[in-house]
C-alpha cells in the first residue's frame, strides 16, 4: 500500500524542496522568466505581424497598385516661384493597365483632391478620391447604406458623392447624410451613400475632425469637369500647383499567380513611358511574402533567446540539484541501506527536479499570459497567445526538468552506500 | 531464550571463508582475511574488536550494503554475491534491518513515515504494513509520536523510531552499530533493555560495539583482530567456548 508509488514518490519530493523553500524559489526562477519571456514575446510578435499582415491584406493581396510620386529633383525649395510641376500617372497609362496587360481582371482609376468637405458648420479635408464604379469590388470595401457610385453618375456627369464611414459620422452624427448637399470645395454633391469603416471602431464617439482620415468618393468625370487637373497647393507663402492626371491605378489580378506578372509588365511599361521616376509600384502580396519572411526571422530570433534562456534555468536548475544531492549524500546512503533500488534514487532526484522545473512552467505560464494583457492595456499594441504557445511552454519546461535532472539523479543513485553512510 | 544451542538452530547469516581487500593508495589492506562464522536465528550476538579489527566491515558485509572480495555469505539460504545490485538491494528491505549510531532518520519524514521506509521499498510490500508501524510504535514506546518529526524528538526517542524500523520488515537479522553511542548511559540502558526483551521474543540481533559493558549484555561475544576471529565468549556463563567454525 505504501509502495514507491509516483504520487507518493512526488508528495515526498514535495515535502523536501519545502525544507528549502527560498532556494527552491528561487531556482524556479530561471525556468519562470524563460518560458513568461517566451510566451510574452510569442505573443507580442505575432500581434504585430498579424497586424502587419492585416493592414497588407486590407489593401487587397490580388492587387497592383500604381501610385504617382512626386519626383524629388521637383521639389521647390521656398521662393515665390509659382509653378506648375506635371508628373504622375496618365489616363493613357491607365488604359494600358486595363486593356492590354493579361492577368488584369479590371482595373480602377484614382484622383486625389484637396478640398475641404462641408455640411453646414462641420468642415473638414479628408481624401477626396475621384474615382468609378468598381472601386469597391477591388478594394472590397462594402456601402454601410445607400449605394456607391454607379455607371449612370459617370455617363451623366451627376453631382453625387459617397462618404466614408468617419466622414458621415463627423458631417451628420445624428441622422443619416444620404440626401443631404455636401459642399465639396465650392460645389454641392448629394450624398447617396456611406461606406463601412475599414477597421471596427471599438467606441461611439465621432472622431474629431482634425484627425479624421475619411474619405470622400466622386465619380471620376463629375469631378474632372468640376476641379480639372491641376491641383493648388498653398504653403508656407508659396504656391505651388501641380498637374496630375491620375493619383493611383488599382489592377486586380485573376488569380494570386498572375500578381507578379502584373507587377513586372507594369514597372517596364511605367520604365518606358515616364521620362522620370514619379511613380511607384506597391504590390501587396510582396509585402504580404516579405512580412511572412520577416515573421519567421523574428520567430527564430525568439526561439534562440528563449532556447538561452531556458538553457540557462536548466544549468541553474542542475547545479542546485548537484549541490542538493552533495548535501544528502547521508539521506542516500540511509535510504540505500534501509533497501532503497538504484531507480527509486533516481527517481526521487528526477521528480523533484521536474516538480521544480515544472512548478516554474506553471508559473512562468501564469506570467507569461499576464504580461501580453498588460502590453496591450498599457502599450496599446496588439497581442496574440496562440494556444500553442503555453503547451510548448509547459512541455519544454517538463524537458528540462528531466534533461538537467538526470545527472544529479544518477549521480546520486551511483553512489557506494557505506561510503554515503559514512557522509557527515 | 531463543535457540542458542548448538545443531538445533537454523542458520540466518552463513560465512566461509569472507576476504575483503581494500586498495588504498596502492597498497592492499586485507580488512576481513579468511573469515567463516554462521549466525543462527534468536541469537544476541556483540560483535568487538578494536579500531582497524574489520568488525566495520564485518558490518557492512552482513548488512549487504558491500560485497566480500571473495567468500560466501548466505542470509537465510540465499547466496549474496550470485545477486545483482536491485536483488541486493531488495534483500536489504525484506532481511535487514539496520540501527545505526547516529540514529540515521529521515529528517523529512514523521517517526511513522521513517518506520515505513523499508516497506516503501520493497517490490511487493505486505498490504498490513502501516498496521505493523504503529503497533510497533506503540511497542517501543511512541504509540503517540507518531506525527512528529525527528527534530522534535529526543535522542532516545529517535533511537526507538530506528528500532522499529528496524524490526518493520520482520528482518533475518538485526544490525545495531554502537546503537547506544550517542546517548546517555540512563537511556542507553534502557535501549540495551529494549534489545533484550526483542532477544526475549526471538530477534536476531548483532550489535556491534567496543564498549566491553555494552557487550556484556549480550548473549555472546564475538571478538575481531586483523581480519580475523580473535575470541569468542559465551557472556551467560562468562566462560570463554571455544572457536566457532560455523
Amino acid at each position: 500500500m505504501r509502495r514507491a508509488s509516483l504520487l507518493g514518490t512526488v508528495r515526498l519530493g514535495i515535502n523536501s524542496l519545502m525544507l528549502h523553500k527560498l532556494r527552491s524559489i528561487l531556482t524556479t526562477l530561471g525556468v519562470l522568466f524563460g518560458v513568461s519571456s517566451v510566451i510574452a514575446m510569442l505573443a507580442i510578435g505575432e500581434g504585430a505581424s498579424e497586424e502587419a499582415q492585416e493592414q497588407i491584406r486590407k489593401l487587397g493581396s490580388r492587387n497592383v497598385i500604381l501610385r504617382s510620386v512626386k519626383p524629388t529633383e521637383d521639389v521647390v525649395s521656398g521662393g515665390e516661384a509659382t509653378r506648375v510641376s506635371s508628373y504622375g500617372l496618365t489616363d493613357f497609362d491607365f488604359q494600358r493597365v486595363d486593356q492590354t496587360f493579361p492577368g488584369v481582371l479590371r482595373a480602377v482609376p484614382v484622383r486625389q483632391l484637396q478640398q475641404e468637405v462641408r455640411l453646414n458648420d462641420r468642415a473638414l479635408n479628408p481624401r477626396v478620391l475621384a474615382t468609378i464604379p468598381e472601386y469597391v469590388s477591388v478594394t472590397g470595401r462594402p456601402t454601410s447604406e445607400g449605394r456607391f457610385l454607379s455607371p449612370e453618375d459617370q455617363l451623366r456627369f451627376a453631382n453625387v458623392c459617397v462618404l466614408g464611414y468617419e466622414v458621415a459620422r463627423y458631417l451628420s452624427p445624428f441622422e443619416t447624410p444620404i440626401g443631404k448637399r455636401i459642399k465639396i470645395g465650392a460645389d454641392y454633391f448629394t450624398c447617396v451613400g456611406v461606406l463601412l469603416p475599414r477597421v471596427p471602431l471599438g467606441s461611439d464617439q465621432p472622431t474629431p475632425g482634425a484627425d479624421v482620415t475619411g474619405e470622400v468618393f466622386l465619380p471620376m468625370e463629375t469631378a474632372r469637369r468640376w476641379f480639372g487637373d491641376i491641383q493648388v497647393k498653398i504653403r508656407s507663402g508659396s504656391r505651388d500647383m501641380e498637374e496630375v492626371q491620375l493619383h493611383e491605378i488599382i489592377a486586380e489580378a485573376e488569380s494570386d499567380e498572375a500578381v507578379p506578372s502584373i507587377a513586372a509588365a507594369a514597372r517596364e511599361m511605367l520604365a518606358r513611358q515616364h521620362k522620370q521616376r514619379d511613380y511607384e509600384v506597391v504590390v501587396p502580396l510582396e509585402q504580404l511574402l516579405r512580412a511572412q519572411e520577416t515573421k519567421r526571422i523574428f520567430t527564430i530570433v525568439l526561439s534562440s533567446i528563449a532556447a538561452i534562456s531556458l538553457l540557462v534555468g536548466g544549468i541553474g536548475i542542475m547545479n542546485v540539484m548537484l549541490a542538493t544531492v552533495t548535501e544528502r549524500t547521508r539521506e542516500i546512503g540511509i535510504r540505500r541501506a534501509l533497501g532503497a533500488k538504484k531507480r527509486h534514487i533516481v527517481t526521487q532526484f528526477l521528480v523533484e527536479t521536474v516538480v521544480l522545473s515544472i512548478g516554474g512552467g506553471l508559473l512562468g505560464i501564469a506570467l507569461g499570459l499576464l504580461i501580453p494583457v498588460l502590453v496591450e492595456k498599457f502599450a496599446d499594441m496588439r497581442t496574440i497567445v496562440t494556444p500553442a504557445a503555453p503547451l510548448l511552454a509547459f512541455v519544454i519546461s517538463a524537458v528540462i526538468g528531466i534533461v538537467f535532472g538526470l545527472y544529479p539523479a544518477w549521480r546520486a543513485a551511483n553512489m557506494d552506500p557505506v561510503e554515503a553512510l559514512r557522509h557527515e | 531464550m531463543g535457540s542458542g544451542g548448538l545443531g538445533s538452530a537454523t542458520a540466518v547469516a552463513e560465512l566461509r571463508d569472507i576476504t575483503r581487500v581494500y586498495k588504498m593508495g596502492g597498497h592492499e589492506v586485507r580488512a576481513l582475511d579468511g573469515f567463516s562464522f554462521t549466525f543462527q536465528k534468536g541469537e544476541y550476538w556483540s560483535i568487538m574488536g578494536s579500531s582497524g579489527s574489520g568488525k566495520s566491515t564485518l558490518l557492512n558485509l552482513l548488512g549487504c550494503i558491500d560485497r566480500a572480495t571473495t567468500g560466501s555469505y548466505r542470509v537465510r539460504g540465499e547466496e549474496v554475491a550470485d545477486l545483482d545490485d536491485d536483488q541486493l538491494s531488495e534483500l536489504r528491505s525484506r532481511e535487514i534491518g539496520f540501527v545505526f549510531q547516529s540514529y540515521n532518520l529521515i529528517p523529512q519524514l514523521d517517526v511513522l513515515e521513517n518506520i515505513l521506509v523499508p516497506l516503501f521499498y520493497q517490490d511487493d510490500p505486505p498490504a498490513d504494513g502501516e498496521e505493523r508501524a504503529r503497533a510497533l510504535a506503540e511497542r517501543v514506546g511512541l504509540g503517540s509520536r507518531l506525527g512528529h518529526k525527528p527534530m522534535e524528538l529526543s535522542g532516545g526517542q529517535q533511537q526507538r523510531v530506528a528500532i522499529a524500523r528496524a524490526l518493520v520488515n520482520d528482518p533475518a537479522i538485526v544490525l545495531a552499530d554502537e546503537a547506544t553511542g550517542n546517548l546517555d548511559s540512563k537511556t542507553a540502558l534502557e535501549i540495551l533493555a529494549l534489545f533484550d526483551e526483542l532477544h526475549a521474543e526471538g530477534k536476531t540481533i548483532l550489535l556491534v560495539t567496543h564498549e566491553a559493558k555494552v557487550g556484556e549484555r549480550s548473549e555472546r561475544t564475538l571478538k575481531l583482530r586483523d581480519g580475523r576471529i580473535d575470541e569468542v565468549r559465551d557472556n551467560r556463563v562468562g566462560l570463554a567456548a571455544s572457536g566457532n567454525p560455523g
